[in-house]
């Protein structure tokens, strides 16, 4: 009996091995999926997209999963992200870089004015605060016709080459396009794994775990969920700034409700609270999007049935359920 | 010696005419008090008697209606609740309050944390020295050491408390307050956590909160008893047992 079990055991322990190296290198390991990754998907546009839009989510779990804050107005600061780099580069002719940098700050502004009104309330009170503010950011960008093109998007964001430290990148190509996206999102996994390993990423688990606790100890819940909701802008909006330059053009639909619940909806999908889970939800997402609808106009029917089915039945996310047969 | 700091001063805690009221209820009414330095004090009462609401009032979860609390001299009647553990004051909560998803050394090590780094977000958390070990220390002081790597919710009932204490003493705190530190607890239980707070009042000032009169008569030095949220008697335990007042409020109560 004894043996059998630990013949049983035997393989779980050796994964279990496998996933702490996994688990130590991860940066790593997600930067060689990423390099591949093009090269098996459909077309290279929907690898950019996933990109993209994983970066996004992930950066709304760092506060959804991570913090425990469920925001229902992330399309504020990913739209925010993109508009500040596109206007930085049709009305100020910014080189790309200062104008991603743009979309950086912009999101975590945008972030720390939705947080610093929002912050002070919890649970459905916090989602319908942080959807009302996203709100007026929309109509904010919708009125500035002259800044942001209104209805009809902001268009013009031409760029056609990328120069990183002397070396040219032709950006007009896709595949070249891709790889250049993948640094920015591979950097950015990288300063949120290094976020998550630093004393303030225990500080984020205690104020989820127990918040009149993390008071008690010494730490002030309120400011931490600030810096939180800023970091996360922060990410939300170099997803946005990668994103105006990936399509060329901002529109409108950017700062649509439909944003803002698609991320909450990845994020489920994936896994949230954990590190990859949402960029596995982005995927999936986007995937099943693209290739559902290439058979029927009704895709949407078919993702809310598998989104249903994964909240029924795996609730920890494709990615958590995985996470936990590994590591049980 | 100088008393002008108030931190030589026998006196740790002060309370001035607290009161504190919910809507038209008055749970506590105009509550004047000092806690010495040196001794264990406990704050005994029947239910509903505002034991837990003084209680909040000095650890600081939410300030008086009206009236004063200083401590050490320093009057912290309106700071905020996590200033509390940076000036000294650390407490244990009644309802068991930690942090259930991680483990039980983590627990402890983030209470330690909060001492050194709050709000660094590049350098990685296991680089700051020493942490682990200190954790590991009052893990032990508490009888958590073998427990360390498990999940804090795993823990049986009486070993939460246990670690709450011990993220408590992370703060390094010269007062300890404790909510009802034996509530839910077996017998067993109940007695090695009594001797750890006696254990722990060697080199810091502890004030607790007690339903139960006759399990603290034999470990405090002094006894507050409030009753309606009214200070019913003060004293030595000797003195309360012998306070009428006292025994007409204990009378027919049926000891838990």
């Amino acid at each position: 009996m004894n043996e059998l079990s630990q013949t049983l055991t035997q393989p779980v322990v050796a994964s279990a091995a496998w996933f702490e190296f996994a688990k130590r290198h991860r940066a790593f390991l997600a930067s060689t999926v990423v390099l591949v990754f093009p090269l098996v998907m459909p077309f290279t546009a929907l690898a950019v997209n996933i990109l993209i839009y994983g970066l996004y989510a992930v950066g709304f779990n760092l506060l959804f999963g991570y913090l425990g804050l469920l925001s229902f107005g992330h399309a504020a600061l990913f739209g925010t992200g993109a508009y500040l780099c596109g206007i930085a580069i049709v009305h100020f002719a910014w080189p790309w870089y200062a104008a991603t940098a743009m979309g950086i700050l912009g999101g975590a502004v945008m972030a720390a004015g939705i947080g610093a009104l929002a912050i002070r309330t919890r649970g459905i009170y916090f989602a319908m605060v942080t959807m009302a503010l996203s709100q007026c950011v929309f109509y904010l960008f919708y009125q500035a016709i002259n800044w942001t093109g209104g209805e009809n998007g902001l268009r013009g964001i031409n760029v056609r080459t990328i120069d990183i430290f002397g070396l040219q990148f032709d950006f007009i190509n896709p595949l070249t396009r891709y790889y250049v996206i993948a640094a920015f999102v591979i950097l950015a996994l990288f300063a949120l794994s290094r976020i998550l390993a630093s004393p303030f990423g225990a500080v984020i688990e205690a104020v989820r775990e127990n918040e009149a606790r993390a008071r008690a100890s010494g730490y002030n819940v309120t400011l931490t969920r600030l810096i939180t909701f800023i970091l996360s802008g922060a990410f939300c909006g170099l997803a946005g700034a990668l994103m105006a330059l990936h399509l060329s053009v901002v529109p409108i639909e950017i700062l649509h409700i439909e944003t803002s619940g698609m991320v909450v909806m990845m994020s489920l999908l994936g896994g949230m609270g954990t590190f990859f889970g949402p960029f596995v939800g982005a995927a999936v997402f986007l995937l099943l999007e693209n290739l559902v609808s290439l058979w029927t106009v009704h895709w949407q029917l078919i993702v809310g049935a598998v989104f249903v089915i994964c909240v029924l039945f795996f609730p920890a996310g494709i990615w958590g359920t995985i996470l936990k047969r590994i590591n049980p | 010696m100088t008393t002008l700091t108030g931190i030589s001063s026998k006196v740790i805690l002060r309370t001035s005419g607290v009161s504190k009221t919910f809507g038209k209820f008055v749970a506590l009414n105009n509550i004047s008090a000092e806690f010495s330095r040196d001794a264990i004090t406990s704050i005994i009462g029947p239910n509903g008697a505002g034991k837990s609401t003084y209680f909040n009032l000095l650890s600081g979860a939410f300030p008086p209606s009206s009236g004063k609390v200083e401590f050490e001299g320093r009057d912290v009647t309106n700071v905020a609740q996590h200033e509390f553990a940076h000036m000294g004051i650390a407490k244990s909560f009644q309802i068991t309050n930690v942090f259930p998803l991680l483990t039980t050394r983590e627990n402890v090590r983030v209470g330690l944390q909060a001492f050194v780094s709050r709000y660094e977000i590049w350098r990685p958390r296991a680089k700051l020295p020493g942490l682990v070990d200190k954790a590991d220390e009052l893990l032990a002081l508490v009888g958590l050491w073998d427990r360390r790597e498990r999940l804090a919710k795993e823990l049986a009932h009486g070993e939460q408390r246990a670690l709450e204490i011990g993220m408590a003493l992370a703060a390094n705190p010269r007062l300890l307050l404790l909510d009802e530190p034996t509530a839910g607890m077996s017998p067993e239980e109940t007695r090695v956590m009594m001797d750890l707070i006696v254990k722990l009042a060697r080199e810091r000032t502890v004030i607790l909160v007690e339903h139960k009169m006759k399990l603290v008569m034999g470990i405090s030095d002094r006894v507050l008893v409030l009753h309606h949220g009214e200070l019913l008697a003060e004293g030595t335990p000797t003195e309360v047992r012998q306070n009428e007042q006292v025994k007409r409020v204990y009378l027919g109560q049926r000891e838990h």
